[in-house]
């Protein structure tokens, strides 16, 4: 066990926890004892322990706090309602998941293009690096407003804000995965006399696809992020970022923590997906596992 | 290949050149004045015409250089008479994207000029684009609100540096380089560390790489409210995102030095920390330095986004957001390039910084 990765996992899970609930108590004091000043009574250690973790609107919640909220949330609420957590999850999945097709899309497009012309690698290449400098995450506002403004709104645009996030990782892998086949090979096929399009499919494509894997599982993680800063300038009215700026609009830690904690999950559970199918499709490619 | 004859692409390129310069000569330029412009456009058109000639007569790679600054002087000029583009202006518009698109298929395949092309070829592609934009935006009549032209966004720029600069001061030389800072320093010192704990490290590292993957500009709401609306919570938001990339890398770095150095080091008597100094240290450099990249965009981002949800009346993610409100998007532009120059400025910094101290790397050698 010890040798092994599970239980110093758990070891570090459980201190996180415990150093959370500490924090709790300690962050939520100051408040606690305003209250007992203004009601007047005597209190002891163990009651301000259990009052700093009862706060309607604490400084930091305790994780039962959030656990429970998310329950109740999620599974106690009806999906279509609009303070179900499933209901904001969702519409956030479906502008990443949307992002991501078209990102993924575009970005072997762009990296067939790149392998295939030397004219698109010397005069795109460095572009594609330099578009992402441009923080878009911070211009995502600006696009949001603008595109409604054209009478595009919805899903789309929040999904253009990942799509232009998750190309880049996709195209810088893809051009490194397809350029991987060693010239040995590439004079194989040569000897083959197969042509552009059969050394494609029948080499570079076979020979990328662990590189495909790796990017999309930055690019999945950065579409998410994409789409709830997204959501951030919309009003507020749906999603996992709209439930970030409502709950800092009103002061409702607890909703604002337990849609952290939604993303958080959503994030692990997209990312490792895409793990499983790059092991289903290498495993399927006769790689051994 | 003498870089005179034409391969199928090149040809249907410069075909297609020859054609739309054709119709641009011919077909009306302009909605309101017909055929009537600048004397620079009909160049331009004639010149387009004239590489025809390619066909019959080699024209070498200097020619199609000519052909696209024609083009890119010619179109934003005869924007001042012409209004509003017709089939013509679009035609002469298409070809002198597609003459620059030849040049640089040409410049690439000749292999001349060596150092001076590869620099050339990606600044004359953001030239092109440059020119497109305006040319588009200002030939469409494309409303300010959707895309200004290039052309207005560098007039507000220039016209309002002294509040660009103040957003510059407040969001990145406090938050970002204050948050950078902070955080990498202290996942650099954790990661030394937690470095004689292997068991820790495999607890650690897993749930790192899960944190790195998270969206934690999430967290910017709670950071406003424990630190408040001024540079602090921002440079906190900058801290958290920063922090695990760094000890990921960093940790991953620590192990890269090889048995064989390390029992020389051994060998040599020397102790933990001389070790770790004169061996282990520089050998995750190339691994910090991934780190310290990865983030000088990731806390650009963290900071802007972090203002969002309050800030006092300066920063540059609180004038991106009030001068969306007030339809002012070339203010925003502006506000977009100079995040865009500094992310660059930052990078290019730590990158030059990197070669510098891992010029023994095999990828700073070639």
């Amino acid at each position: 066990m010890a040798g092994g990765r599970t239980l110093p996992i758990l070891v570090v899970v459980a201190s996180i926890m415990a150093v959370w609930y500490v924090a709790t108590v300690w962050l939520n004091t100051p408040w606690q004892l305003g209250v007992y000043e203004r009601e007047g009574r005597a209190w002891t250690a163990s009651d301000l322990v259990v009052d700093t973790m009862a706060q309607e609107r604490p400084v930091l919640p305790a994780p039962h706090q959030v656990a429970i909220e998310i329950w109740q949330t999620t599974v106690e609420k009806k999906i279509t309602s609009k303070r179900s957590l499933v209901f904001h999850a969702w519409i956030t999945l479906s502008a990443t998941l949307l992002g991501f097709l078209i990102g993924t899309a575009l970005g072997i497009a762009l990296a067939v293009a790149i392998v295939h012309n030397r004219a698109t690698d010397r005069s795109v290449m460095p572009w594609v690096i330099a578009s992402q400098t441009i923080p878009i995450l911070a211009i995502a506002p600006m696009i949001i407003v603008v595109l409604n403004a054209v009478g595009l709104s919805g899903l789309l645009p929040k999904a253009l804000i990942s799509t232009y996030l998750s190309f880049f990782p996709v195209v810088v892998g893809m051009v490194k995965g397809l350029r991987a086949p060693e010239a040995i090979q590439l004079d194989l096929m040569r000897t083959y006399s197969a042509s552009t399009a059969q050394v494609f499919w029948k080499l570079r494509w076979p020979n990328s696809m662990p590189y495909l894997f790796a990017s999309m599982k930055v690019a999945v993680a950065i579409s998410l992020v994409g789409a709830i800063v997204g959501e951030l300038p919309t009003g507020a009215v749906a999603g996992l970022g709209a439930r970030l700026l409502a709950g800092s609009y009103y002061g409702q830690t607890i909703q604002i923590w337990s849609a952290l904690i939604t993303a958080a999950a959503l994030a692990a559970v997209l990312v490792s997906l895409v793990g499983l199918a790059n092991t289903y499709v290498l495993r399927r490619m006769g790689a051994r596992p | 290949m003498n870089g005179r004859s034409l391969s199928k692409l090149q040809s249907a390129l410069a075909v297609a050149v020859g054609v739309l310069g054709l119709l641009g000569l011919v077909l009306p330029r302009s909605a309101e004045t017909g055929l009537s412009d600048t004397p620079f456009l009909t160049t331009f058109a004639v010149l387009a015409v004239f590489s025809l000639r390619r066909f019959r007569y080699p024209l070498p790679v200097f020619f199609d250089g000519c052909l696209t600054l024609a083009a890119g002087i010619a179109l934003p000029m005869s924007l001042v008479v012409i209004d509003k583009g017709a089939v013509g202006f679009w035609s002469l518009t298409a070809a002198g994207w597609l003459s620059a698109w030849l040049f640089v298929e040409r410049l690439t395949a000749s292999g001349r000029g060596g150092r001076w092309a590869s620099l050339a070829v990606p600044v004359l592609f953001g030239v092109t684009l440059l020119v497109l934009w305006e040319v588009v935006t200002r030939g469409l009549n494309v409303p300010q609100v959707l895309l200004p032209p290039p052309s207005a966004i560098g007039a507000r720029f220039a016209a309002s540096l002294p509040i660009l600069w103040a957003d510059f001061q407040q969001t990145f030389l406090k938050s970002v380089l204050i948050g950078y800072a902070l955080g990498c320093g202290s996942a650099f010192l954790v990661a030394i560390l937690i470095d004689r704990s292997p068991f820790l490290q495999r607890g650690l590292l897993p749930v790192g790489n899960l944190i790195s993957a998270l969206p934690i500009i999430g967290i910017a709401p709670i950071m406003v409210m424990w630190f408040g609306f001024d540079w602090p919570s921002k440079a906190a938001v900058v801290v958290v995102m920063t922090f695990f990339p760094m000890l990921v890398n960093t940790v991953a770095g620590l192990a890269e030095a090889g048995r064989m150095e390390r029992d020389l080091m051994r060998t040599y008597a020397a102790g933990y920390w001389q070790t770790l100094v004169k061996l282990r240290l520089p050998a995750a450099a190339p691994f910090i330095f991934n780190a310290l990249k990865i983030n000088s965009t990731l806390a650009l981002i963290g900071a802007i986004v972090a203002e969002f949800f309050g800030t006092p009346i300066v920063g540059m993610g609180f004038r991106i957001s009030t001068e969306v409100g007030r339809m002012n998007v070339d203010m925003v532009w502006a506000e977009i390039a100079v995040a865009a120059m500094a992310g660059s400025a930052f990078f290019g910094a730590v990158a030059l910084i990197e070669r510098a101290v891992t010029f023994w790397h095999p990828s700073n050698r070639a």
